[in-house]
This record gives structure tokens, C-alpha cells and sequence, in this order.
């Protein structure tokens, strides 16, 4: 109970702390040339490295192959550039790998 | 006099709610799943509206849920939230003007800048004779209220049905694609995403599992830091401003 008091008072900080950045420290002067090349070039990488988090512990190897998560993965992309609306791509994508862990 | 003060917050919460209609949508559907996953991760239901009301900010909540029966540390907790949201920082760094006067409102402002926000506060434009800082700040607590809804809603629903939610923790992974996918249209270089390759590989190798994260991180900010030269060198790079872009346009 303590330590989920722990982190929901630790990730609030944070989370406030990265919005408010660029107000505590960029109101007057302009950021320093690295720190703006990294928040230019940062949100890809995460972006990236969560994706492959997310896929680094499915067994390939295995029945049914990754088969769920790879064609819900793909479809969820295929959405997403296709309507690019948040929402369907999401539902989309989560209801197909829901399906396909059943069947499969 | 009370009447017309009246009139005019009805018009600014016509006019907000309005604008808000898509996020109304989303954020009571992503919040519904993230209410559900939580309870099947066997959470508390009351988590899932406090992390909604304090930290409000979907993929790290998401991440949240698996680094706490993950048992991760406070500290990688802090950290990996902090990579995770640091994309926000980038929004607050294009909305220094537009929030230079808000006054009271700006803390909430800054608080509740999350991606679906910022993109409703970059295409939406507050109703004529009223306050640009009060219009946002409507937004910006209807957009809340459909989150928090959403979460309150789905961890309930989630305790007190019988659901089968295996599988729903997809929701995550697909939230991750939706927001690289985001990127991919926004920072139309390789080099970062085959660095983000290389340094996940690495860690796979290298790095306990549980330190994958915060390992492959660590790499790929290094090889990020080497690459400078040739990124920053040409200047057909993407404009500054257009990862926020990117991201304000999903809704």
C-alpha cells in the first residue's frame, strides 16, 4: 500500500516535472543546442525501444508463433496510417490480438 | 452581472465541449481499457482513477501497471516515466507563448498538457470575446474528466464483472505503435530508429530483463549523442517543432 502511494506520488512529479520544463527553464532564454537536438531526436527513439520492448519477450518458436501480437502489431500500424485516429487504431488492433490469443 | 457571467461560462463550456468531442471519445475508450487491465494485473480498482486524477498520462500509467507487479524500484520508476513523458516537454516548449498570459490557469494548463490536449489547444480556437486562457483551461478539464471517467468506469466494470481482459494489455503495445507511427511520419530520418534498433539489441545481450528499459535507453541517448554531427550537420532535418505536430494531429 505504501510503495502505491510511493509511485503514484513519484510518476505525478514526474510527469508534471516534464510538462513543465520547457516553462521553468525556457521562459526567457532559448534551450541549449544539444538539449534541443535531443528532444528533437528522443521521442522516436523511446517510441522504437518500447515497440521492441514490447515484442522482446514472445515466443517465436512456440505455437501459435507471435502470430497474435505480430498481426495485431501490424494491423494496429496499417490503421493508424490509414484513418490515423487514435481510438480506432487502438480498439482495432486490442480486439484482433484478443481474438486471435483464443483461437489460435 | 451574474447572469450574463453565467451566460458566458455556459458558452465557453459549449464551445469546449464541442472542440472536445473526439478526445470524449478516446479517452473514455483507452480509460475503460486501462481501468480493465488494471484490475486484471489484480490492482486495487481505487488505482486506476487516482493515477488517473494525479499522474494523467495514458502510456505511463499503462507502463505503470507492469513496472509495479514487475516489482521495479522507485528509482527506475522515476526514470523510465521521465523518458517516457519527455516528449511532453517538447509540446510546453511550443506552447511558451500561448500560456504567457494565462495567470491562474496556467499551472493546469501545464499539468494536463498531455498529447491529446496539445493537439486540441494547436487546432482549436476559443469562441469570439472570450479569454484564451479560460477556453483552454475548459478543455483541458473536460479532457481530464473523460479520463479520469474512463478509468473510474473500467476498473470498477473490471472488478465487478466476470470479464475475460486477457489480452487487453495489448492496448499498450498498440499505443506504443500508434505513437511511433506518429513519429515516423514526423522525423523522417532512419538514423534514430536504427539506433533505437541497435541499442535494444545490444541490451538483449547485455542487460538483466528488467533493466532492459532503462539499458537500452542509456545505449541508444549514447549512440544518439554520436550521430549528432551527421543529424544536426544538414539541415533538411525536420524543423523543431514538428515532433509535437505529429503527435497533435492523433486523435
Amino acid at each position: 500500500m505504501t510503495r502505491l502511494f510511493a509511485i503514484v506520488v513519484i510518476m505525478t512529479l514526474v510527469t508534471f516535472f516534464t510538462r513543465a520544463v520547457p516553462f521553468l527553464f525556457f521562459s526567457r532564454k532559448k534551450p541549449p543546442a544539444f538539449l534541443d537536438y535531443l528532444q528533437r531526436y528522443i521521442p522516436p527513439v523511446v517510441m522504437t525501444i518500447l515497440v521492441f520492448a514490447s515484442y522482446k519477450d514472445i515466443e517465436f518458436t512456440q505455437t501459435p508463433f507471435g502470430i497474435p501480437a505480430a498481426a495485431a502489431g501490424v494491423l494496429t500500424a496499417l490503421l493508424h496510417l490509414w484513418k490515423r485516429n487514435v481510438l480506432v487504431s487502438i480498439a482495432g488492433g486490442t480486439a484482433v490480438y484478443m481474438v486471435l490469443i483464443r483461437v489460435l | 452581472m451574474e447572469s450574463s457571467r453565467s451566460g458566458k461560462r455556459r458558452i465557453v463550456l459549449a464551445a469546449a465541449f464541442k472542440a472536445s468531442i473526439p478526445v470524449l471519445l478516446g479517452y473514455t475508450t483507452l480509460g475503460l481499457a486501462f481501468g480493465f487491465t488494471l484490475i486484471a494485473a489484480g490492482l486495487p480498482w481505487w488505482m486506476s482513477p487516482v493515477m488517473a486524477i494525479f499522474i494523467y498520462a495514458g502510456a505511463a500509467q499503462f507502463m505503470g501497471i507492469g513496472l509495479i507487479t514487475g516489482g521495479a524500484g522507485l528509482f527506475e520508476i522515476a526514470l523510465l516515466t521521465l523518458l517516457l513523458n519527455g516528449r511532453h516537454a517538447v509540446y510546453g516548449l511550443s506552447m511558451l507563448e500561448q500560456f504567457k498570459s494565462a495567470g491562474k490557469w496556467k499551472p493546469y494548463l501545464i499539468f494536463g498538457l498531455t498529447d491529446e490536449t496539445y493537439g486540441l489547444l494547436t487546432t482549436v480556437k476559443p469562441p469570439a470575446h472570450v479569454e484564451q486562457a479560460r477556453f483552454y483551461a475548459a478543455v483541458t478539464a473536460l479532457n481530464q474528466s473523460y479520463w479520469v471517467l474512463g478509468c473510474a468506469v473500467g476498473s470498477l466494470l473490471g472488478s465487478a464483472l466476470a470479464f475475460d481482459a486477457r489480452g487487453m494489455d495489448f492496448a499498450l503495445t498498440a499505443l506504443f505503435i500508434v505513437l511511433l507511427v506518429e513519429q515516423v511520419r514526423a522525423v523522417r530520418r532512419f538514423e534514430p530508429y536504427v539506433a533505437a534498433i541497435a541499442a535494444c539489441v545490444l541490451a538483449l545481450f547485455i542487460a538483466a530483463p528488467r533493466d532492459f528499459l532503462l539499458v537500452a535507453l542509456l545505449f541508444a541517448t549514447g549512440l544518439l549523442s554520436l550521430l549528432r554531427p551527421r543529424l544536426d550537420g544538414r539541415k533538411s532535418a525536420p524543423a523543431s517543432t514538428q515532433g509535437p505536430q505529429g503527435g497533435g494531429e492523433a486523435q
